[in-house]
C-alpha cells in the first residue's frame, strides 16, 4: 500500500463530526461530541481543557487508537474509518508520531536507537538521519545515554525527536510538560513549533499548561466533548 | 533482534538470573539422562550384548520376573528352532549366585547357562572361549576387581569350582551384578543344588530359565504361534529388560523424574517471561501506538526467550558433560550417551519455548491507548 501522498496533495489532519460514547448501558459518557478540526501541514494546534473534557480521546482517534462511534478522520490524506488493524498500524508507524507525557522512551535503549527503532518496526520511506535529528533537537551529546540518565527535558526532546524521525504528516502531543519546570516547557514547546514549521507537519498538542500557549498557532478549548476556537 | 537484544544486555542481571535456573535445569537433565542410562546398563547390559532376538519363557509367567521364576524343558528349544523364520533356538539358564574367588575376592554374579560351542555361547575378547565344565567366562569389568584368567570362583553353599578362562568385552550386567558364562549342565546342577560329586538325577538336565530364539530382524516371526506350538510365553530380547530385578521401578521412577524436570522447567521459564511481559506492559503500549505489529513484538519477545534458553541450556549441558565425565569414572552406575542427552536438551529449548510462547501472547493484548496519560 502506498501511505505516502505525493507532496502537492499532502495534507494534515481532517476531523468533520466525530462523536464518541465511552462505556455502555446507563453510565455512558460523551467523551466526544460532534467534533471538527483541520489542521494543516506546519500548523501548530493546542487543544486546552480541563481533565476528563475529551482531549485525550481526541488524539486517540486522530492517532487510530479508538475508533470513533461517527464522523470522519483523514490523517496525511487517508480515511481512517473502514481500516483494518494492520493498516492502521501501518498508518501509525509511517504517518503519525505520537509524543507521550514524560517522553516514554524504551528504557533499554540510548537516544540515538530510540530513533532508530521506528526504521526497524518496518519500511520507513526516506526516513530522517537519527544523529542529524538528535543534532537538531540539541541532544547530540547525550546520543550514548539511556532515558535513566536523562534529565525530563531531555527525554522529552529525544521523544519529539523519535517521534518525528518517520516524517510523519501528523503529530500528536499529549501533556508534553507534565513533568517539566516552567522555562524546560518553554523550551520544548518552541522546539515542537521550530520543528512543526520547519518541517510542515501538522501538530496537534494537548496540554494543561497555559504558559506555553503562546507557542502555538491556533488553540481551541474542551468542554465535556465539544471543541471551539479560542484564539488564532 | 535490534530491541531484543538490546533488552537482554540492558536487564542482563535479570536474564543471567533466569538463565542459570535454565542452565541447573540443564545440568541435572544430564546428570539424570547419565544415570538412567548407567542404570539400564547396570541392570540389563548383560541381556543387551545377547544375540538374542526373543525369550520363551514357561508359559503364563510373571512378566516381571520370568527370569527368576521361569522353567522350561529343554526339548522346548526344538520345537522352536522349527518355527517359520526363526534362524535358531537354544536353551538359556540363568540365576543368580554368590561366589567367592580363590583370592578371596566376593562376587555377586548372574550366572548364564549356555551350551558351549553354541550361537549363545560368548566370544571371551581375552584368554579362551567356554569349552566345557569346570570353565567360566566373566565380564570384563571383574579384571577391575582383581580377577585375572586362571582365578577360582567357587559357588557358596554348594561348592561348585570353576576356572576363569576368559573375559568378555567390558561390561556385562544383569540385575546390577556381574555375569558369569558357565556351560548348561553345570548350571542345572547348580540350580538344582547338587553339590559337586553327589550324583545327579536325570531330570536335573530336562530344565533351563528359558528357550534364547534368534530370527532375523526383517523376520516375518509368528512368536503367538511359536508360544501356542512350544506352550510358552514369549517376549523380545528388550521386552525381557523388564523380567530384570527391579528394572521396572528403576527406570520408571527416573522417567518420572525427569518427566517433573521438563514440566518444572516450562513452568518455570513461562513465569519469568509472565513477569517480564507485565513489566513490559506500559512500553508495549507505546511501542504498539508507535505502529509496532502484534507479529514484531510476539518475534522480539519470542528471539528473547529463544536466545536465553539456548544459551543457557547449552552452558547447563557443557557443565553437565563435564561432570558427567568425572562420575563416569566413578563406580557409579553412570553412561553418557549422545541421544538422549540431546532429546533432553531440545525438550527442554522446546518446552521452555511453550512456556515462554504462552506468557508472552499476553503481549496481544496490550491496549496502545494506554501508552497516553492517564487523563482522557
Amino acid at each position: 500500500m502506498s501511505t505516502t501522498a505525493p507532496a502537492t496533495t499532502r495534507t494534515g489532519l481532517e476531523i468533520s463530526g466525530v462523536s464518541l460514547v465511552h462505556g455502555d448501558g446507563e453510565s455512558t459518557v460523551t467523551a466526544l461530541d460532534d467534533v471538527s478540526l483541520t489542521v494543516s501541514p506546519g500548523e501548530f494546534v493546542a487543544i486546552v481543557g480541563p481533565s476528563g473534557s475529551g482531549k485525550s480521546s481526541l488524539l486517540a482517534v486522530a492517532g487510530g487508537l479508538a475508533k470513533p462511534d461517527s464522523g470522519t478522520i483523514r490523517v496525511g490524506g487517508h480515511d481512517l474509518g473502514g481500516m483494518s488493524g494492520r493498516r492502521l498500524t501501518e498508518l501509525r508507524r509511517t504517518q503519525i508520531g505520537f509524543v507521550f507525557q514524560s517522553g516514554n522512551l524504551i528504557p533499554a535503549l540510548t537516544a540515538v536507537d530510540q530513533l532508530r527503532l521506528p526504521m526497524t518496526l518496518g519500511r520507513v520511506e526516506n526516513p530522517r538521519d537519527p544523529m542529524e535529528l538528535l543534532e537538531e533537537v540539541g541532544m547530540a551529546h547525550r546520543a550514548r545515554h539511556r532515558p535513566d540518565k536523562l534529565s525530563g527535558g531531555e527525554r522529552q526532546r529525544v521523544g519529539i525527536a523519535r517521534a518525528l524521525v518517520t516524517r510523519p504528516a501528523l503529530l500528536l502531543v499529549d501533556e508534553p510538560t507534565a513533568a517539566l519546570d516552567r522555562s524546560r516547557s518553554h523550551d520544548v514547546v518552541s522546539l515542537l513549533a521550530r520543528e512543526t514549521h520547519g518541517h510542515d507537519v501538522a501538530t496537534v498538542m494537548v496540554t494543561h499548561d497555559q504558559d506555553v500557549l503562546e507557542h502555538c498557532d491556533k488553540v481551541y478549548r474542551m468542554t465535556d466533548g465539544t471543541l471551539e476556537v479560542e484564539s488564532n | 533482534m535490534f530491541l531484543a537484544w538490546r533488552e537482554l544486555s540492558f536487564a542482563r542481571g535479570r536474564f543471567v538470573l533466569m538463565g542459570s535456573v535454565v542452565a541447573l535445569i540443564g545440568l541435572l537433565m544430564v546428570l539424570l539422562s547419565g544415570l538412567s542410562v548407567g542404570l539400564v546398563n547396570d541392570g540389563v547390559s548383560g541381556l543387551q550384548k545377547l544375540p538374542v532376538s526373543s525369550f520363551a519363557f514357561q508359559d503364563g509367567v510373571d512378566k516381571t520376573s520370568a527370569f527368576s521364576r521361569s522353567v522350561v524343558g529343554v526339548e522346548t528349544a526344538e520345537t522352536w528352532a522349527e518355527q517359520d523364520g526363526v534362524e535358531d533356538a537354544t536353551p538359556f539358564g540363568n540365576s543368580l549366585v554368590n561366589t567367592r574367588t580363590d583370592k578371596d575376592v566376593d562376587i555377586d554374579m548372574a550366572l548364564f547357562g549356555v551350551e558351549e560351542g553354541s550361537w549363545l555361547s560368548p566370544e571371551a575378547t581375552d584368554g579362551a572361549d567356554l569349552s566345557g565344565p569346570g570353565q567360566i567366562v566373566v565380564a570384563g569389568t571383574l579384571k577391575d576387581e582383581g580377577v585375572a584368567v586362571g582365578d577360582t570362583v567357587e559357588i557358596d553353599q554348594i561348592g561348585t569350582k570353576f576356572e576363569v578362562v576368559g573375559f568378555l568385552d567390558g561390561q556385562h550386567t544383569y540385575g546390577h551384578v556381574d555375569v558369569g558364562y558357565v556351560d548348561l549342565r553345570t548350571w542345572q546342577e547348580i540350580r538344582a543344588g547338587v553339590r559337586p560329586g553327589e550324583p545327579v538325577p536325570d531330570h536335573v538336565y530336562d530344565d533351563a530359565t528359558a528357550v534364547a530364539v534368534k530370527y532375523d530382524a526383517d523376520a516375518d516371526v509368528d512368536l503367538a504361534a511359536g508360544d501356542k506350538a512350544a506352550e510358552t510365553t514369549s517376549m523380545t530380547l528388550k521386552e525381557s529388560y523388564g523380567a530384570s530385578p527391579g528394572y521396572t521401578a528403576e527406570t520408571s521412577t527416573l522417567q518420572m523424574i525427569q518427566v517433573f524436570l521438563y514440566a518444572i522447567s516450562a513452568l518455570v521459564v513461562g513465569a519469568f517471561f509472565t513477569v517480564v511481559t507485565i513489566q513490559r506492559r506500559h512500553e508495549i503500549a507505546v511501542l504498539r501506538a508507535m505502529g509496532a505489529s502484534t507479529r514484531y513484538l510476539l518475534r522480539d519477545s519470542l528471539t528473547q526467550s529463544a536466545i536465553l534458553l539456548i544459551g543457557s541450556s547449552a552452558v547447563g549441558v557443557a557443565i553437565g558433560l563435564i561432570l558427567g565425565a568425572l562420575i563416569s569414572s566413578s563406580p557409579m552406575p553412570f553412561a553418557l550417551e549422545a541421544a538422549p542427552v540431546a532429546v533432553a536438551t531440545v525438550l527442554l529449548v522446546v518446552l521452555g519455548m511453550v512456556g515462554a510462547a504462552a506468557a508472552v501472547f499476553r503481549i496481544t493484548r496490550v491496549d496502545p491507548l494506554t501508552a497516553l496519560g492517564g487523563n482522557r
